[in-house]
């Protein structure tokens, strides 16, 4: 078990290492001199020089990689060339932001997809079933982007109930716990949320038939436990594979975010990322790609260590 | 295929041998009405968007100040106008071309490559099985919408640079399956006997392998189009693929954005088209999953 846990954090190093490598070379298939992702393109001379010094932009490409690495590591992301400022501070706010969709969304689409994954788990090839399936293609096929811009028609222009835009009425990007800027939530959570809402309930039926076709559950049956009581059993042995299947789409959801945050004008990192990609402000897209990679990479080490923990089947193997 | 007349007492012998497995998929996809009904309905967008040349109302480009934004059921334009008064039927017909061609070409192309990468870590082993899969794990460490908009946001705009993002975000989970259904093969009895019977790696993979796999790889293939054209067209939403005036259902969307407000029905069918394109795809690979026994 804990050679188990040692090699799995081992094994995440490498990983996090070569994400950083990818992540660094966006700015060399970038189109043009790196130089050019760094300086405005009317840069004096002399200027273009000295940074170019500064970066060690004139060294080879693998110490130009460990120069990065040794300022990426200590929290230095480099400076945004639309803003000037530095990259961490305007990334760390937007990624509370993107926290809090991500979150919201997951706690919809998690509970909706387990509630109707079991059901149609629990019934299948009835009508229940279908349903449940149908709905479940439906919110994996559906472009999040369309779906936002449907719900902003139906809530905020027909019905007027709803804003359509950004995270508070004041438009300073704050969040707070309040009816103010949950308003402001709801529709963008529920957009994001049809996806991971698919996905889960697609994998807990799966999970779910799988469990019921196991010999235990005929003899609990045969024991005359009660239906509700058979319900506990199948969750408890479904819940492990469903919480890895949970991790991974709030991984998702985290960098999957940019299409919903646009449509929305939610601050967070999609947000960011979109404002990069327009103005060509590639040291944002590279910190933010970064940042975003590598939380996925600990997520994953996360659930892979919890899923561990919680099956003890796992830690045989 | 006389299976469904009633048959005579000879023709009952017949049913105990076991049919052809192609016959069987073929069989059970003749029965699957929703497969069925969504593979009609891809052919006949296929058809149209096809055909967009000889059947568009207008020409693509056509413009008119004063027809601008003009309601569904407009004289003329069944399907009203865009912001800059071109006919929606027909930028919608030319624009499924190009939403159809962003969808398949990455997954095609990921699939010839993926599945190549695949099928040879899985039958060598070793050092190469190694190398391509840790590659491989690199890719996966992205979570796939943010692949493709690092690749196409660092390559910037364009329709070539979308393709190639987006073929680099389907390679690494082909490959996946790739590898583990050739290794699931790899060790069965018949691969060993002709091993021993001194066949050539390439013809092992040629005759026993390549037809035991290609299956399972084409029917996940098949799953990720509707995700690629989510994609693609999420890309060109955020003016990341396909460039103005070109009609795309992803950037027709984009530019109906400011829409909403007067004309919204307009404004929401590019992403109608894109959701019915999508929703077909996947039901179909379902329905080829199922028919094919595919357990992947």
């Amino acid at each position: 078990m804990l050679l188990y846990l040692i090699r799995r954090i081992l094994y995440a190093v490498p990983i996090a290492l070569s994400v950083s490598l990818v992540c660094f070379m966006l700015v060399h298939i970038a189109p043009g001199d790196p130089i050019n992702a760094i300086l405005p393109p009317d840069a004096p001379a002399d200027v273009v020089a000295s940074v170019r010094a500064a970066y060690g932009l004139d060294k080879p490409l693998p110490i130009q990689f460990g120069l990065w690495l040794s300022h990426v590591v200590t929290g230095d992301l480099g400076r945004s060339l639309a803003t000037g400022r530095d990259i961490w501070p305007d990334l760390a706010a937007a990624l509370q932001n993107t926290l809090i969709l991500a979150a919201a969304s997951a706690g919809i689409g998690f509970s909706l997809g387990t509630v109707l994954g079991s059901l149609a788990g629990a019934n299948v090839g009835t009508w229940i079933d279908r349903v449940c399936v149908g709905v479940a293609v439906a919110g994996v096929s559906v472009p999040h982007y369309w779906l936002g811009m449907v719900m902003v028609i139906i809530f905020s222009v027909t019905l007027n109930v709803l804003p359509a835009m950004g995270s508070s009425p004041d438009g300073a990007g704050g969040w707070a716990l309040d009816w103010v800027h949950l308003r402001h939530l709801i529709l963008p959570a529920v957009t994001l949320s049809v996806i991971p809402m698919g996905i889960v309930t697609r994998n807990v039926r799966g999970i779910v038939v799988e469990v019921l076709g196991q010999d235990f559950i005929t003899t609990l049956r045969g024991k005359g436990l009660r239906r509700s009581g058979v319900i506990v059993h199948v969750l408890k042995n479904a819940a492990p594979n469903a919480l890895a299947v949970m991790g991974l789409q709030l991984g998702y959801l985290m960098g999957g975010s940019i299409l919903v945050e646009t449509v929305f004008a939610w601050p967070g990192t999609g947000f960011l990322l979109n404002t990069a990609i327009f103005q060509r402000d590639i040291p944002v897209l590279q910190g933010t790609i970064l940042v975003l990679a590598m939380f996925f990479v600990a997520l994953n080490l996360g659930v892979d260590l919890l899923q561990t923990a919680i099956d003890p089947r796992m830690r045989r193997s | 295929m006389s299976a469904t007349v009633a048959p005579a007492l000879p023709r009952e012998k017949t049913r105990d041998v076991p049919a052809g497995y192609w016959q069987g998929v073929r069989k059970r996809l003749l029965r699957d009405k929703v497969t069925l009904i969504c593979a009609g309905l891809l052919l006949l967008i296929l058809f149209a968007i096809l055909a967009a040349p000889w059947i568009s109302p207008h020409p693509p480009f056509q413009g008119s100040m004063i027809r601008r934004l003009k309601p569904i059921g407009f004289p003329g334009y069944p399907l009203g106008t865009d912001e800059l008064g071109r006919d929606i039927l027909t930028r919608l017909l030319f624009g499924g071309r190009l939403s159809w061609f962003l969808g398949i070409t990455p997954v095609a192309i990921a699939f010839v490559i993926g599945g190549t990468l695949g099928v040879v870590a899985g039958f060598a082993g070793g050092w190469l099985n190694m190398l391509i899969m840790r590659v491989t794990d690199v890719f996966y460490a992205f979570p796939s919408v943010l692949l493709a908009v690092a690749i196409s946001g660092a390559l910037g705009a364009g329709i070539f640079n979308a393709i190639l993002a987006l073929t680099m975000v389907f390679i690494p989970p082909i490959i996946r399956v790739a590898e583990t259904v050739t290794t699931g093969v790899r060790n069965l009895d018949y691969v060993e006997s002709a091993r021993a019977s001194g066949s050539g790696a390439f013809t092992i993979v040629r005759v026993h392998v390549l037809p035991n796999v290609l299956g399972p790889i084409f029917v996940y293939a098949t799953g990720l189009i509707s995700v690629a054209m989510i994609l693609a067209s999420g890309l060109s939403f955020l003016g990341l693929g396909t460039r103005p005036p070109e009609p795309e259902w992803g950037l027709m969307l984009n530019t109906l954005r400011t829409a909403i407000y007067t004309q919204p029905v307009v404004a929401m069918l590019p992403g109608a088209c894109i959701f019915v394109t999508s929703i077909c795809f996947n039901l179909v690979s379902d329905g080829l999953r199922s028919a094919m026994d595919v357990r992947a």
